[in-house]
């Protein structure tokens, strides 16, 4: 993987948690460097872990499905996995796909914090 | 859906070739989604038209080439100068042929990663053909007309080049 692939992905805690702020496109390439992200996050066994998509502009189903990964994780470690803050695009290929109703999707970080 | 459309007779507007390698996703998306913007297309229809041309290719990137960074892809782009505006995209590849009656969506209750793609592409556009190309692989033909009520503005015409360039 080139630096170029590598995703920019902050990260922030939160009561019980952390909240993992993933910064631009999301495909093939930058897909398997924000897997390395959230399978290291859920390796912490947080309670909640919230993803906050909002500086997150396009995605395509390569980063759904490293979500859907990530979400089956989580539940197996007994783990919340919550996205937050998405974009038109971003939210559209969720619902494309029929999994706006199988994640929790929340409107912004203090909606998720408080869930 | 419905039914595929003649394939244009002139040259694309667009032509671009491109190694199978994911990095250069990102340009590629680049050039159609504002190649359709100027057709008149909306931004969020814009971006699915990115998103298809996306899906199509990482396909051919994981399942035509096997993930090999050498493969040769090519994505040529028609406007179809009807009325609302409409676009014709075709996507070519070089690698293995497989059967186009077995690129199927996959069932969308089983909940797992990955296999969207072929859902997603025929979700947004409005025709989609896949055939053997003539000489070895494989070829994706999709097109999508505006589905709103705009109308193309006089302006957002492409342009034909008068030649075609000899390689």
């Amino acid at each position: 993987m080139s630096d170029t692939d590598d995703i920019q992905v902050r990260q922030e805690p939160t009561n019980g948690g952390m909240i993992l702020v993933p910064i631009g496109e999301i495909d093939l390439s930058r897909a398997p460097s924000l897997r390395h992200h959230l399978s290291t996050a859920l390796d912490e066994r947080p309670d909640r872990l919230i993803i906050d998509l909002s500086e997150v502009p396009y995605m395509d189903s390569s980063g759904v499905a490293t979500f859907v990964e990530a979400m089956q994780l989580a539940r197996k470690n007994g783990a919340k996995l919550i996205l937050c803050g998405l974009q038109d695009r971003v939210r559209s290929i969720f619902e494309i796909a029929r999994l706006d109703t199988v994640f929790t999707i929340l409107n912004d970080t203090e909606e998720a914090r408080s869930a | 859906m419905s039914t595929h459309p003649t394939e244009p007779t002139g040259p694309p507007q667009l032509e671009l070739e491109m190694l199978s390698q994911s990095r250069l996703l990102a340009p590629a998306r680049a050039m159609t989604g504002t190649f359709a913007q100027r057709l008149g297309f909306n931004e969020i229809e814009c971006g699915q038209i990115s998103l298809a041309l996306d899906e199509a290719l990482c396909n051919f990137i994981n399942h035509g080439y096997n993930k090999r960074e050498d493969g040769c892809i090519k994505i040529s782009v028609w406007d179809l100068e009807t009325d609302p505006s409409g676009l014709m995209i075709l996507v070519e590849d070089r690698a293995r042929q497989v059967d186009p009656a077995s690129i199927r969506p996959r069932e969308l209750d089983d909940i797992r990663p990955g296999g969207l793609g072929v859902h997603l592409i025929r979700e947004i556009m409005d025709s989609v053909l896949y055939e053997h190309r003539e000489g070895g692989g494989m070829r994706l033909s999709m097109t999508k007309q505006i589905s709103s009520s705009e109308r193309r503005p006089a302006h957002a015409s492409a342009s034909r080049c008068e030649g075609r360039p000899t390689s």
